[in-house]
């Protein structure tokens, strides 16, 4: 009986959503409530979507995305902490015409792969860079990341981030932006659906950036809650995100086409 | 007969990277070993054979875009000396883990720390013995001629893509620096991205429909099977210690006693053997030419008639400690080397002989 019902549901013209085929079958490791299932999701979306999966490379960060490649069901490489761009660079330089793009997060890029970073974009690489931004090193369990903001409390600052001794969050996109070589840098977010649809078209943009015109490197931040290691639920993470996060990070497009759409000096708060 | 020209070492190696069909070199300029990229980036081989050549931030980086370029199915090479090898060990670590072919070059210069820009042979234990974290080998050779700075070029390429491991040339400042006739191997063409991808099943090259996706990892977080692939992996080593081993012997079959050197240690030794000869002490050299898989069994060849064995290295004495697992105590055993840069002459190595000789009656 329960079948029935259900073979009456089940019909193309009630389809509201589906998976794309790029992800595989496997749960997400991640936590309820995560943005990292979404930002993958809409990733190989957009790859499907572009028909691009056979000339694309992923190389997958070390940080709670660090099995990104069980997920995604395209060719991947995983990088060592932080080298995901001169992975990718090894890559692209070889294969110029395939679309090669690094997800990575905060720690991953904004820390220990500063270097890697800021010479990828240097060079402008004709890659894509997501960058993943949830303030906290979540992996390994809530530490403080170089983008913690002031005040905030994590296993690492109990107290609250000094910056006095601990130094001030770092806005890496901003920095990268006023690079020559960079073609495109914007900030999104997936906490509600429309910011979704907002950061899968910027990740499309910047993914066909790679094929089209002038060769640079694109970057695209998305702003995410990570409700573990922020202890709270999903539902407030995204609140307080939007509350404080985005006053530091704010949304919207900083580069395009090589011109800076915002002033290139970061104000103290 | 190939193309005969006088080149330094590290100009001969460039340029068989270039006649090897090498599809990228990334790399850091660190003495003395710099001739390499300057080398390649003057030829600007993309114009011709399509080889990349990039200057990276770092060893760090250059190890790292070796890593994606290999896992991508191509042949990829760096080089460095001694410090920027240090900076390299995560990413070879990786690289091993995740069974990648490639090749690094590693200059050696003496340390420790940032040390001198003169030659050393102090590397051996960070090649041989890890170096990075976790169980691993490095392919080595050894070379220690110009002649052989471009012939092992080719000859790591292939050791490498025939194992899926990592290639080491240990070379060291004299070697790199030095000046002889080579003979060039004529070019070899570079292999099209349908070859690539018809010889490495493995790479990540992108998805085809109806083909499984390709993943490049040293990640495995359940125990057992990291233990499998740990097994797989001592398998393999076994397999290129009982194929691979090579090294060149002179004067070795009637010697009593024989020094062991590699590198431009072994030429030195080449003439302290003939000196000993004339005196009339029956002395022979064995050479490494691979220094993983080490010549234990050829080592082992000769203690029906050898009396003692003298490593001679620029170093602390590193490699003696393999040849005393070779002998493994059946005649003495002895070091003899300079450090620091400074090196030892053909009369230095004699007179060590001499003393060895008598220490043992």
């Amino acid at each position: 009986m329960e079948n029935n019902i259900l073979d009456q549901i089940i019909k193309p013209e009630n389809c509201v959503f589906k998976k794309t085929r790029l992800l595989t079958d496997k749960p997400f490791h991640y936590c309820p409530g995560c943005g990292h299932g979404v930002i993958h999701r809409i990733t190989m979306e957009v790859i499907e979507e572009l028909g691009i999966e056979e000339q694309t490379i992923g190389v997958a960060p070390v940080g709670c995305a660090v099995m990104a490649y069980d997920y995604m069901d395209i060719d991947v490489q995983e990088a060592a902490h932080g080298r995901a761009p001169a992975v990718a660079t090894g890559i692209k330089r070889v294969y110029p015409n395939k679309y090669v793009f690094t997800y990575q997060g905060d720690g991953d890029l904004a820390a220990i792969g500063t270097a890697e970073t800021m010479h990828c974009c240097n060079r402008g690489e004709n890659i894509l860079i997501i960058f993943v931004n949830n303030g906290i090193y979540g992996m390994t369990g809530g530490q403080m990341a170089p983008t913690t903001l002031e005040g905030a409390k994590t296993a690492t600052c109990p107290y609250g981030r000094d910056v006095s001794t601990m130094g001030y969050p770092i806005r890496i996109t901003e920095l990268v932006a006023q690079l020559p070589a960079v073609r495109f840098v914007t900030r999104q977010s997936v906490h509600t659906p429309a910011a979704v649809r907002k950061c899968k078209n910027a990740i499309k943009k910047a993914m066909q950036y790679q094929s089209e015109g002038k060769q640079g490197t694109c970057i695209v931040e998305v702003l995410s809650n990570c409700n573990s290691g922020w202890k709270m639920s999903p539902v407030q993470a995204n609140k307080w995100m939007e509350e404080n996060t985005f006053k530091y990070y704010q949304p919207g497009d900083i580069k395009d086409n090589f011109k800076l759409l915002k002033s290139p000096v970061i104000e103290q708060q | 007969m190939g193309e005969l020209r006088l080149m330094k070492g590290n100009e001969a190696l460039a340029e068989a990277a270039i006649r090897a069909g090498v599809d990228a070199y990334y790399g850091y300029p660190i003495t003395p070993q710099s001739e390499i990229m300057e080398h390649l980036m003057a030829e600007n081989p993309i114009k011709t054979t399509g080889m990349v050549v990039l200057q990276a931030e770092s060893e760090t980086a250059s190890i790292n875009m070796v890593y994606g370029a290999a896992a991508a199915g191509k042949k990829a090479m760096t080089s460095s000396s001694s410090p920027g090898v240090s900076l390299m060990q995560e990413g070879l670590s990786y690289i091993a883990g995740a069974e990648l072919p490639c090749v690094v070059v590693n200059v050696v210069r003496g340390g420790p720390g940032l040390g001198t820009i003169q030659p050393s042979q102090a590397d051996y234990f960070q090649t041989v013995k890890g170096g990075g974290h976790g169980d691993y080998k490095l392919i080595t050779l050894a070379p220690a001629s110009v002649q052989e700075m471009a012939d092992f070029l080719k000859l790591a390429f292939d050791l490498a893509f025939k194992y899926r491991n990592p290639a080491m040339i240990l070379s060291d400042g004299v070697i790199g620096q030095m000046m002889e006739k080579v003979e060039l191997f004529d070019y070899i063409p570079r292999l099209s991205d349908e070859q690539v991808a018809e010889n490495c099943p493995w790479a990540t090259t992108g998805k085809k429909k109806g083909t499984q996706r390709r993943i490049i990892t040293s990640l495995n977080l359940v125990p057992h099977l990291q233990e499998q692939f740990n097994q797989h992996l001592v398998e393999k080593y076994k397999t290129i210690q009982d194929t691979e081993v090579m090294c060149e012997q002179l004067d070795c079959e009637d010697a009593d006693y024989i020094i062991v050197a590699y590198g431009s240690s072994a030429r030195t030794s080449m003439k302290a053997v003939q000196m000993a000869r004339e005196k009339g002490l029956k002395a022979g050299l064995l050479r490494p030419q691979t220094l993983w898989p080490f010549p234990i069994k050829q080592i082992q060849s000769h203690l029906s008639h050898a009396k003692g064995f003298l490593s001679v290295e620029m170093s602390a004495g590193q490699m003696v400690e393999d040849v005393r697992l070779a002998v493994n105590g059946k005649v003495p055993v002895e070091h003899y080397g300079r450090m620091g840069g400074m090196i030892a002459s053909p009369a230095d190595i004699l007179q060590a002989l001499e003393n060895f000789k008598q220490s043992i009656n």
